[in-house]
């Protein structure tokens, strides 16, 4: 099965061309700031220290390149990814087995050792037929990284996965998810990004079989100078699949900048398809700047439903009188005006423990520019 | 017990074709247990008097005065102003998505008196406030404004302004848009805050209907950015009959 964008899908031979920043995948990318992750000029000595803490019944093994569930996703969407699964030298596999449904989330720490020298990941999830699991990508510390992740969802099988960038200011973060859905498979994958100084998360979603149920939800915030880039990528090539992209942003500080890709393909055997993807950015202060492009293709009339809605306002002031008008405080009322603009992402997640964190990290965020 | 006083207030607002003065000289005063309704055409600046007193960076003052009891209301910010006991029911309640009713009264009541208020006893009292107003229960857990309909949006308006308890109320045309059913129950609402005698109300509409319900002390016409005419219920009557042409010479003059 042809996976991948089309546009950039080359599945064998040479490697990848380097980016020179005019492509259309990466012209919003600042490719100075990647320390030399696109083109093979960064030394590949770099540190990220994975530590696990698995549910009871899901199998963590750290294996070697050789390993025979390694690489079932050949055709690496660009440079970066191609890199990144040429130069790891250890991954994690997380094994979910047949039937089995994990109660507890399974944790992933990915601890950065510093930006010396770029290090590579490489991360597979495998949950089997009907089994059902969470895990938690929680990305910490100060790195030059790049990782792949490769995610099987058997027949009838679902996974709630959460990465989570809480990087220190000056991690440089390139991120490939690689999602493969059979038969009724659910995958709910979330990216909450506020750390770093330039993260780029690219999921791709595709279909083996008909009832696939794809929810990409992503929840930003970006502050001074960050760059924080979320692109998306779900191929509808199966009849009756299901995907929803939704992701929300903030924004505030001098040259903070934010970029939604939200790519949809909806193939002409793809009948039945159902699809929605929704940005939306509220920039908080001046000199913050907010890219959001949906791009959705539909090669078939056939379909169920397909739409996209993007939208980039600034901090609404007439709200902020009318709760003022009641009597909050200005710091307080922009307090609840953004958590209210996040709440529907974050009641989306479905573990607890990650909502409150997030509305924790929210406040510390906000603290900030009150400061 | 509270006294709202207007001095020769004078405001002006930044439009597209440049400075713009609305309220050209507005003097009001307002003692506790009564009632005033400032009736006037469409863009007499009504509206414009409501969200003044309130704050709204929108418009600014260049003369005149505000006083509650004496404290100058033009010093204090917006929320400033809604702690010192004033209120304003607006005629366009805005969204707030993501934010539940019951989160936004408990967080504007904790706000308005210094301290959260009980648990239990403030479940108590917010149910019942929307009992009254024939406010589905569920309607707590909606967000703010969020697909509300016209009438619901009036009757949330005028739950702040039971649950909140302020010293004066500002109603913004709040009988816009409502049917008859609706009015009533928002006005039991306003009549229920004026039942102890001791709050004002400031009442803004273009129509008299209300004013059947709400029986006003004073009734005041507001035409070109001030007041031409005052007078008691009597006035209203006068209105409904004559409308308001025999004023707009008058303002012009």
């Amino acid at each position: 099965m042809t996976v991948g964008q089309t546009a950039t899908l080359q599945s064998t031979g040479a490697p990848l061309p380097v980016p020179s920043g005019h492509e259309e995948e990466w012209r919003f990318t600042p490719l100075r700031r990647l320390r030399g992750l696109h083109d093979g000029t960064a030394r590949p000595d770099g540190k990220v220290l994975v530590e696990v803490n698995a549910a009871d019944g899901v199998t963590v093994e750290t294996v070697g390149r050789d390993d025979a569930r390694i690489g079932r996703i050949t055709n690496w969407s660009d440079r970066v990814a191609e890199t990144a699964f040429e130069n790891f030298d250890r991954a994690t596999v997380i094994t979910v087995p047949r039937e089995y449904v994990a109660a507890e989330p399974t944790r992933v720490t990915l601890r950065g050792e510093g930006i010396e020298g770029a290090a590579y990941g490489h991360v597979v999830i495998d949950v089997q037929q009907f089994g059902s699991a969470s895990v938690v990508l929680d990305h910490q510390g100060s790195a030059t990284y790049a990782g792949n992740i490769e995610v099987h969802v058997a027949d009838g099988a679902s996974l709630t996965l959460i990465s989570i960038q809480d990087w220190a200011d000056d991690a440089v973060h390139l991120g490939h998810q690689r999602i493969v859905l059979g038969r009724d498979a659910r995958v709910r994958a979330v990216a909450v990004t506020f750390g770093g100084d330039l993260v780029r998360l690219f999921p791709q979603v595709t279909y083996t079989a008909p009832g696939g149920d794809a929810e990409l939800l992503g929840l930003y915030f970006a502050d001074d100078g960050q760059h924080l880039e979320h692109r998306s990528f779900v191929d509808h090539a199966v009849p009756n699949c299901r995907s929803n992209v939704a992701y929300k942003g903030a924004l505030q500080g001098s040259g903070a900048h934010t970029v939604w890709v939200g790519d949809v393909l909806i193939r002409a055997e793809a009948v039945g398809t159902d699809t929605y993807e929704l940005n939306r950015n509220l920039i908080l202060s001046d000199g913050a700047r907010a890219d959001s492009v949906p791009n959705l293709e539909i090669l078939t009339g056939e379909i169920t439903g397909a739409g996209h809605a993007s939208a980039t306002g600034r901090f609404d002031d007439e709200q902020l009188f009318y709760l003022q008008a009641r009597g909050i405080p200005a710091e307080e009322a922009r307090r609840l005006v953004v958590r209210g603009f996040f709440a529907e992402i974050i009641a989306r997640i479905g573990i607890p423990e990650i909502e409150a964190r997030l509305l924790t990290t929210i406040e510390d965020e906000l603290a900030q520019s009150f400061s | 017990m509270s006294t709202l006083e207007i001095k020769n207030l004078h405001v002006q607002v930044d439009t597209a074709e440049g400075v713009k003065e609305i309220l050209r000289g507005v003097d009001l005063t307002i003692k506790p247990g009564e009632t005033h309704a400032v009736m006037g055409p469409n863009g007499s600046g009504k509206s414009t008097l409501a969200y003044s007193i309130a704050g709204h960076p929108k418009y600014t003052v260049t003369s005149g005065s505000i006083t509650l009891d004496g404290a100058d209301v033009l010093a204090m910010s917006v929320d400033e102003r809604a702690r010192a006991g004033l209120f304003l029911a607006m005629q366009y309640p805005v969204e707030v998505p993501g934010v539940s009713v019951s989160n936004f009264l408990r967080t504007a009541k904790t706000a308005v008196s210094g301290e959260a208020p009980k648990l239990r006893t403030w479940v108590k009292e917010m149910k019942g406030a929307m009992e009254k107003l024939s406010m589905d229960p569920t309607f707590a857990e909606r967000n703010v404004n969020e697909g509300f309909s016209g009438g619901e949006k009036k009757r949330h308006e005028i739950l702040q302004l039971e649950l909140l308890a302020p010293k004066i109320a500002i109603l913004d045309e709040t009988d816009s848009g409502l049917d008859i059913d609706a009015l009533k129950v928002v006005s039991e609402g306003v009549n229920r805050f004026r039942e102890g005698g001791e709050t004002g109300v400031l009442l803004i509409t273009h129509y008299t209907r209300i004013l059947r319900y709400i029986a006003p002390d004073f009734v005041h016409v507001f035409v070109g950015g001030r007041f031409v005419e005052e007078g008691g219920p009597e006035l209203a009557d006068r209105l409904e009959s004559e409308g308001y042409e025999r004023f707009l010479d008058k303002a012009t003059a």
